[in-house]
């Protein structure tokens, strides 16, 4: 009995499909709908979700990838529970607790200890349960003179921070996690990335949902990638990650938007491929390599290629383009493929970080392609200093 | 009797408790507002209608009256907005949704409650002291809370579709105050309209025959109730409407709530 039910799959989803049903023009009020009676209703049926099937298993860490509107939120309120699905099952064996959001039900009006019990009760702790954490909590977020403030008078960060330290006290079968949980500054991410391997430490079930596929590579067994409501490929963390990349260069060779998503624009006469995944740098020695492959879709003429890194609060750490390091490419024929391998010494400070990368003409002021965040990496030091960059300080000091 | 599970119990009183926190959030009198909001409006229209207009009927028969009336008014107003202004909760995580709807009846019953301790006080001190019949009273709170609770239900899960529903309900609620024999006493019903069919339709509203009976057991037993006017087994439709009331509430909700996520 108890070999069969610890075979059983955390999460079977069985042909799951989703439609929303969107009315032209919102009924929201008696007397609209009864001019709509006479005259029939429009509306427009939304299909966010077609035919889905997949088993989560037992102590998996799973992820679901996929781009903006391609039904992954979809997905995750109907295992939450939260949307009923339009057609299929799910089965969920075991207790579930879903992080769409960090501190759902914080009330600003409510003091920040008063906060604690409510969120907590909704995680589905008794008030003597919370009682006992309480001063466990107060004490992770760092918020001890704070919690008989009201929660308005907090910083959003502080906001975070006390919502995150009560979302982590969740005892739950399964964990639903969506990616809003890795926003904030890169203490807060390191955390944050703490709490998801001590989760696969303790071998709980989670299902991440991210764009980030360091993240996917870094923490999920198996991973799901979704694309235009159904499921292009279930399969290893790796595949995974490189179909995903592999689905955004497709766009890329269509050579017709300006626009290609929030973080990348440009003419895409020079058209990057997705840079090089690149491993956490653990190591003092450790050197950041970053790859590049550039596709010239047109002619053109003596382009500079650069790049920048910034960590997680914004801050541009270092950068440089071949312009600087006085490399000239001169006239590249349409077709004419580059690679650039940069290399750069181990200078940031502990947390995440992003690249930028950018294709432009020599006066900058034509962009081929503008690629900010392309790729992202993460840093552990032993050495937290409070600067934007942490280079290997050699110290010695003597005492007599 | 485990109607409501472990787990929900303490969300439904953290609910409650949120609930009465930010009510009288930053006013200096706090929750004794809770007491004075419907002393005050009793004294209003003691002044106007039992004093100026001679209506007649006790003073603490229109208190008692006022206080159940002012707790069908407060809950049913709140509940048929808490879905949809507790819609960033639903949006995010599974909540058992009638808990919402529990928890803002329970709110506004506890003050209900305290009102009627108000009342008690009056009874001691000015009126004929209580009676056996006080006994009786729990049933009448049970039906009002029965018919609260299934009003609420179906108003709430209406307002997701059709947020004119709040403006109607005021309507009828202002009609509804009128209709009832709280400002005035039955006796002068029966010289206005006779004893006929109008009486009757008139004590057949389950909120007439609730305010009569309360006064009959607690103040006067001479108060002229439901059955007094209406004949068997008819004296009984004002019952089934607050369970008809609880049903229908109940089975549209249920129905209605599964797509509340993706309706509010």
């Amino acid at each position: 009995m108890s070999k069969e039910q610890s075979s059983k799959p955390a999460i079977k989803v069985t042909s799951v499909s989703k439609d929303f049903v969107l009315p032209h023009e919102k009924q929201s009020s008696v007397k609209q709908s009864l001019i709509n009676l006479k005259s029939g209703r429009t509306k427009e049926v939304q299909h966010a979700l077609k035919d889905i099937s997949f088993e989560v298993k037992k102590g998996e860490f799973f992820g679901i990838v996929g781009r903006n509107g391609s039904g992954k939120s979809t997905l995750l309120k109907i295992l939450a529970g939260i949307y009923r699905s339009t057609e299929g099952a799910v089965t969920v064996n075991g207790s579930l607790v879903p992080f769409i959001e960090l501190g759902v039900g914080f009330n600003p009006e409510l003091s920040g200890r008063d906060n604690i019990f409510l969120n907590g009760a909704l995680l589905g702790f008794s008030r003597e349960e919370i009682g006992e954490m309480y001063d466990d909590i107060v004490g992770f977020a760092e918020l001890e003179r704070f919690m008989d403030q009201k929660l308005k008078n907090y910083s959003s960060g502080m906001q975070v921070r006390l919502a995150f330290s009560i979302a982590i006290k969740a005892q739950s079968d399964i964990l639903l996690i969506d990616e809003v949980l890795a926003v904030g500054d890169a203490d807060f991410q390191r955390k944050c990335f703490e709490y998801f391997r001590s989760l696969k430490k303790d071998k709980k079930t989670v299902v991440l949902v991210t764009h980030d596929m360091s993240a996917i590579r870094e923490y999920c067994d198996r991973a799901l990638l979704i694309n235009d409501s159904v499921v292009e490929a279930v399969g290893s963390a790796e595949e995974i990650a490189t179909k995903y990349n592999r689905l955004f260069e497709s766009d890329h060779s269509e050579d017709k938007v300006v626009e290609i998503s929030e973080t990348r624009h440009g003419n895409k006469m020079l058209a990057f491929s997705k840079p090089n995944h690149v491993e956490a740098l653990r190591q003092e020695d450790q050197s950041l390599v970053i790859k590049i492959v550039v596709t010239a879709n047109k002619k053109v003429e003596d382009p500079n290629f650069g790049i920048s890194i910034k960590d997680a609060g914004d801050n541009y750490i270092c950068g440089t383009n071949t312009r600087l390091k006085n490399i000239h490419f001169g006239t590249l024929e349409k077709g004419r493929i580059i690679n650039l391998e940069w290399e750069l010494p181990n200078i940031f400070h502990d947390g995440k970080h992003y690249i930028n990368i950018a294709a432009v003409d020599l006066s900058e002021s034509v962009q081929y392609d503008w690629w900010d965040e392309a790729s992202s990496f993460i840093v552990y030091k032993d050495e937290k200093t409070p600067f934007i960059v942490t280079p290997n300080i050699i110290l010695e000091t003597k005492q007599s | 009797m485990q109607i409501i599970s472990k787990e929900n119990q303490s969300l439904l009183k953290e609910m409650v408790r949120t609930d009465f926190k930010l009510r009288y959030q930053s006013s200096v009198l706090g929750y004794v507002w809770s007491l004075l909001k419907p002393l005050l409006l009793f004294g209003v229209l003691y002044l106007v209608f039992t004093r100026f207009l001679r209506f007649g009927g006790s003073p603490i028969g229109l208190l008692l009256g006022i206080v159940m009336w002012n707790f069908f008014v407060e809950a049913t107003m709140t509940s048929a907005a808490a879905i949809v202004s507790k819609g960033d909760l639903i949006r995010k995580i599974k909540i058992p949704k009638y808990l919402i709807i529990v928890s803002s009846t329970v709110s506004a019953f506890i003050n209900f409650l305290l009102g009627l301790v108000v009342v008690f006080i009056f009874i001691i001190l000015f009126g004929s002291g209580l009676g056996w019949s006080t006994l009786l009273l729990p049933l009448i709170i049970v039906e009002l809370y029965v018919f609260v609770l299934g009003v609420s239900y179906y108003l709430s899960a209406l307002y997701v579709r059709f947020r004119d529903v709040t403006y109607i309900w005021e309507v009828v609620l202002q009609l509804g105050f009128f209709i009832t024999p709280i400002l005035y006493p039955v006796s002068l019903l029966v010289e206005t309209v006779g004893e006929g069919m109008v009486l009757k339709l008139f004590m057949l509203n389950p909120m007439a025959q609730m305010i009569q009976d309360a006064r009959a057991m607690l103040i006067d037993s001479e108060t002229i109730q439901t059955y007094d006017v209406v004949n068997s087994p008819w004296y009984l439709i004002p019952i089934i409407i607050v369970i008809l009331s609880l049903i229908i509430g109940w089975v549209y909700f249920k129905k209605q709530s599964p797509d509340f996520a993706e309706n509010i």
